[in-house]
């Protein structure tokens, strides 16, 4: 079936959903089923709607349907040179394109080349009322109309149902090495802040709980001049440990307790919570392992100025995004209504009220 | 319309009244002669006399403002430095002009978490200064850098040489305050890289005034990077210096700039700032490569020698800084350079796939016979992002008009090669018909239910940036394309 023939049958389904208000659970590679809300609602499956549409390496630009193995187009781009920046993670192998763009979510490369909107170029997408839009484009500038390809990005399939997704590509560094160091959390992380002052070619950092780990990228030259300002025993399997890392596939991340993830300024040192902590994304991203209440974990990534997600393991009565209230919780409900008017899509899966 | 705008007049005394409960004397404007230095931006071939101009210097005075103008239906029009090249912030009879250039305060610096959380009305350099001293900057700078502000730099989503490498404003800010129209304050974004809910910070960022009023914006700091180095690249034939750019790209090298400019503009740059372009060039290319010495050094020599295999008729390296600053000054003073040459110039600000260069500049060169109107070309070669400017005089009858069609036709070719009609500078007024082409009715309805979301009485910066269905049916009967109209589900009038 050609793209724009899968692209009509989700079109029609949605219609028809949109007519008779029956609520949409919109299927991907269910990779990252696990991450927000569940859901009940008509099953409707995106898995087959796949291909690369438009490659062009030299423009940095990679234009894929939605249902596309992220798998498929990570070997695509391999075989240029080139990657996605923004290290979508996987979670599994049957992962898509449009689910890593409809989550949002980034690796351990993020804080140094940019999160998954960030590359994030253009769209297709079929709204609540089953109409089939497109946004944005193929080129790396453009300011026509607002940015609603990046506002779909991370909105959970709640706003709009991605066909297309157009994303800027990078070369891949020439080298990569990764140093290790055995530093205490606190020490670690005023490294980490250093480091990141510094005109290094720094590409992740993270704690363990034991070791500090630095990524650096760029050309042989830079990497060796880099190493000397960086402490530390070169590790063996790097790239293992990044893919890991991303992929929680760590140790860290085998149990089965609340795992929360908290997004707050790099330089946060005072957080009062009870579990163990992954320190990612130099700082800017600590993966907690709680059984404190969710109301206790929210405050304390409220006071350091950020939020709290239950990322893994939560109970479904609660919320897994960090709350919203007032005029910023009123916008988004009617963002919402303004895709999704009869709210078919996903509803419920971001925020229990919409 | 007599009747109208006796109805607008009417009510300006009343109103100011109003606003003067809100601000001192001084900060209210509505006499001619005060309101006279805002009644255009850089987009100086519109204008329109502001009603009446309000300049706050707190965000509660702001909330108070937008609360007042809420309540009698006034639309708002924000303005920073006034600087933004599409008419963003043209005044219209009736509404007020909310100057934001009072707030001018760096409130806080974190060099440890590399933030700086700044009052809209900073300049963008000023904030580049203000944190050398930790060894950090901000990575985007448009070419009016020294006078634009960060307010006005989100609402454009502004660039810069260097976004090839280092991102727009989306990419280097990290939270928002806005205020409402019903003047309610909200802050978009955080503390963190990201935040809960939908993506509003980038929504925002780039929405021309339509969809709040920033008033706080914390942006990302990056360090200052230990060298950086320009080659300069001549050839005598331009095809041959996109496909040079396409080279380096292809050989994994992200440039922190990459400049082309045309065999016009050369000559019009040298004449200006004597940069020692060679003025027999058909094109040039300026390529910066920046980060740490030995890196730098080694990236120099791979793209020197991409550059002399693609053809290069001549290469420079600056040998120093000040070799490399003159090199270029002469870019970022093309545009003024263009301007001693031609009383007026208008500068359009297309985006295309950089493959698709040497077509475009070829029909751009055929229109600019036809029409009898120079062009230069400034070309941001690394995103694609092309300046042509059209030479003109405004005092000729007739030739502002054949400007404004000679620019519209290069815009609906972006859009037909594939582009975009504005890369960094906004729809703004200047571009709103070109919308119609470049948007089907089903995105423009989207677009105008996103802001109904934000203003639902469209009393923000109305008529800029999204046009209504109705102008877009009312152009299109202008504009048939091979027997179609572009929106046939609208009524005609």
């Amino acid at each position: 079936m050609s793209v724009e023939a899968q692209n009509q049958r989700i079109q029609d389904i949605v219609l028809h959903a949109y007519q008779t208000r029956t609520p949409l659970k919109i299927h991907g590679g269910n990779s990252k089923n696990f991450y927000g809300r569940q859901i009940n609602g008509q099953l409707l499956d995106v898995r087959h709607h796949g291909g690369i549409i438009h490659y062009e390496p030299t423009e940095l630009v990679i234009t894929a349907a939605a249902g596309t193995p992220l798998k498929l187009i990570e070997n695509a781009l391999a075989e240029h040179n080139q990657m996605l920046a923004f290290e979508p993670p996987h979670f599994g192998d049957r992962a898509t394109l449009g689910g890593a763009i409809a989550s949002g979510l980034s690796g351990p490369r993020r804080p140094y080349a940019g999160a998954a909107r960030d590359f994030v170029l253009g769209t297709k997408l079929i709204n609540g009322k089953g109409e089939q839009l497109h946004f944005g484009g193929e080129v790396m500038k453009n300011v026509a109309g607002y940015d609603l390809s990046r506002l779909l990005t991370g909105s959970l399939g709640t706003l709009g149902i991605l066909l297309e997704v157009s994303l800027k590509v990078l070369p891949r560094p020439a080298f990569e090495t990764t140093l290790i160091n055995k530093l205490p959390a606190d020490q670690a992380l005023a490294k980490m802040l250093n480091y990141g002052r510094k005109p290094l070619p720094l590409s992740a950092s993270c704690h363990d709980g034991q070791y500090l780990y630095t990524r650096l990228s760029g050309t042989k030259q830079a990497i060796k001049v880099a190493m000397q300002s960086i402490q530390g025993d070169e590790l063996n399997d790097g790239e293992q440990f990044w893919y890991k890392l991303r992929e929680q596939q760590l140790a860290f991340f085998d149990s089965e307790q609340p795992l929360w993830r908290l997004s707050v300024p790099a330089n946060t040192t005072k957080l009062n919570i009870n579990g163990e902590t992954f320190i990612d994304w130099g700082g800017a991203q600590r993966w907690i392992k709680s059984d404190m209440d969710a109301e206790t974990i929210r405050q304390q990534a409220i006071t350091a100025q950020g939020h709290a997600t239950l990322f893994r393991h939560g109970d479904n009565n609660e919320e897994y995004f960090q709350p919203l209230s007032g005029k910023l919780k009123q916008l988004h409900l009617n963002l919402k209504l303004a895709f999704d008017p009869n709210c078919i899509l996903n509803p419920t899966r971001m925020y229990s009220d919409f | 319309m007599v009747a109208k705008i006796h109805k607008v007049n009417k009510r300006r005394s009343p109103f100011v009244r109003q606003l003067r409960r809100i601000l001192p004397r001084a900060s209210v404007l509505f006499d001619s002669e005060d309101t006279r230095p805002y009644e255009c931006d850089g987009l100086s071939a519109y204008r329109e006399l502001p009603w009446v101009v309000a300049l706050p210097d707190t965000i509660e005075q702001v909330q108070a403002i937008m609360r007042l103008c809420h309540a009698e239906q006034i639309p708002v029009i924000a303005r920073g430095a006034g600087t933004g090249l599409s008419g963003g912030a043209l005044p219209q009879d009736g509404s007020l002009l909310l100057s934001l250039a009072k707030f001018k305060q760096i409130i806080e610096l974190d060099p440890v978490a590399r933030t700086a959380r700044v009052q809209p009305g900073v300049r963008n350099l000023a904030i580049s200064e203000a944190v050398k001293q930790h060894g950090l900057y901000y990575a985007p700078d448009p070419s009016s850098q020294i006078a634009c502000t960060i307010g006005g730099n989100v609402a454009e989503n502004a660039g810069g040489v260097h976004c090839l490498k280092y991102g727009l404003t989306v990419h280097n800010i990290q939270q928002l305050i806005i205020i409402t129209m019903d003047g309610e304050r909200v802050t978009i974004g955080g503390g963190g890289l990201d935040s809960p809910g939908y993506d509003l910070l980038a929504l925002l960022t780039g929405s021309e005034g339509l969809l709040g009023i920033i008033v706080e914006v914390t942006v990302k700091l990056l360090p200052l990077p230990e060298r950086a180095q320009v080659i300069l690249a001549a050839f005598d034939d331009i095809e041959k210096a996109g496909n040079a750019v396409a080279d380096i790209i292809a050989h994994g090298i992200i440039p922190a700039g990459l400049e082309m400019m045309d065999r016009y503009a050369i000559q019009a740059a040298e004449a200006f700032v004597h940069a020692g372009y060679p003025e027999d060039a058909e094109a040039i290319l300026l390529c910066e490569l920046d980060g740490i010495n030995e890196e730098v050094s080694e990236q120099i020599l791979i793209v020197h020698s991409l550059l002399q295999k693609s053809g290069a008729t001549e290469l420079r390296t600056a040998k120093d800084n000040t070799e490399r600053e003159l090199m270029w000054k002469g870019r970022k003073a093309a545009f003024p350079a263009i301007g001693r040459l031609s009383p007026d110039y208008y500068c359009m600000d297309g985006t295309i796939p950089r493959k698709q260069l040497a077509t475009v500049l070829k029909r751009i060169n055929e229109w600019s016979k036809e029409y009898n109107l120079p062009v230069a070309n400034v070309f941001h070669a690394g995103d694609g992002n092309l300046h042509p400017l059209i030479l003109y005089d405004a005092n000729k009858p007739g030739e502002l008009e054949r400007t404004e069609e000679f620019g519209g036709k290069i815009l609906e070719l972006c859009i037909e090669v594939g582009g975009t009609i504005s890369g960094e500078h906004g729809v703004g007024i200047e571009k709103i018909d070109q919308m119609c082409v470049q948007f089907q009715a089903l995105e423009l309805k989207q677009f105008h239910a996103v802001k109904h979301a934000f203003d639902p009485e469209s009393l923000l910066n109305p008529g800029k940036a999204v046009p209504t269905l109705h102008r877009c049916a009312e152009l299109g009967a202008m504009h048939v394309h091979h027997g179609q109209l572009p929106h046939p589900e609208l009524e005609r009038f």
